[in-house]
């Protein structure tokens, strides 16, 4: 890869639809681990990812995943035409979660996903319009921790 | 601590996954909620849940566990057993509980994933 060119991924994500959840994240980990991107930045990338993806499937009816793969770092662009979120301060709390009971039977909604989004990710932007939908971009450096 | 000394001690039976079974399991996590998984795991963690659908697949794919332990001798159903061979997942089944199961762990050795347990 060179340092003018950047590898681009594009998924549609289906709302509701728990037998897919996980395809467009699981698809970026491939392509990231087929590029050659360090495994401990792929599993932030990863996670990050997956966290946002359940969000649209369970939260908003579906949505499109898009990331964009530099030499020095991932983008990713997760959006969604969902009802919004009308307080994000509150959302990004630890353990606030309006998800309903058969999502949190399937072991999600504890509120730990748009944190963990944050936890992950070097540089998070989250954009709500109540009505419109939501708007997240999640930048990862590719540098090791440990460097 | 390997998967096959973890497979001993839970007298459990392989579902998937055996050729994999010489794995090092560096840490331990007993979750019901992948959400938790998500948030507090480390790589080369081990993942004891009651839990049995194709989240836990997704999860442990996503956060490199290098295995799932079912307990309450639930077992995998088939898409299960076809995306963890796909994804190199060993999955194993056993009679304890997940409080029972973690308790046997720990007491052989593993330890959590916490900053607390890290400190011990």
């Amino acid at each position: 890869m060179s340092d003018s060119k950047s590898v681009k991924m594009h998924y549609d994500v289906a709302g509701d639809d728990f037998d897919r959840a996980g395809e467009a994240s699981a698809g970026l980990k491939r392509l990231l681990q087929k590029i050659g991107v360090p495994a401990d930045i792929i599993r932030r990338i990863a996670i990050g990812t997956y966290e946002a993806e359940m969000n649209v499937i369970i939260h908003a009816g579906g949505g499109q995943v898009d990331a964009e793969i530099f030499p020095e770092e991932t983008v990713v662009y997760i959006a969604d035409q969902g009802p919004g979120i009308p307080d994000i301060k509150l959302a990004m709390q630890e353990g606030w979660s309006t998800a309903p009971d058969h999502v949190r039977q399937m072991g999600f909604g504890a509120g730990m996903g748009l944190p963990n989004m944050m936890k992950c990710s070097d540089d998070f932007d989250i954009q709500s319009t109540v009505g419109s939908g939501t708007n997240i971009k999640m930048k990862f450096k590719h540098i090791s921790e440990d460097l | 601590m390997n998967l096959n000394d973890v497979r001993k001690l839970l007298d459990a039976k392989i579902c998937v996954g055996e050729e994999y079974l010489g794995r090092q399991v560096e840490t331990c996590c007993g979750s019901d909620l992948m959400s938790d998984v998500l948030a507090f795991t480390k790589c080369k963690t081990l993942l004891c849940t009651g839990l049995a659908n194709m989240q836990v697949i997704r999860t442990a794919d996503m956060t490199d566990l290098c295995g799932v332990i079912l307990v309450r001798g639930k077992l995998p159903g088939e898409d299960m057993l076809k995306e963890a061979a796909q994804n190199k997942l060993p999955i194993m089944s056993t009679e304890y509980t997940l409080f029972e199961a973690c308790g046997i762990l720990y007491s052989n050795g593993l330890r959590g994933c916490s900053r607390k347990a890290e400190e011990q």
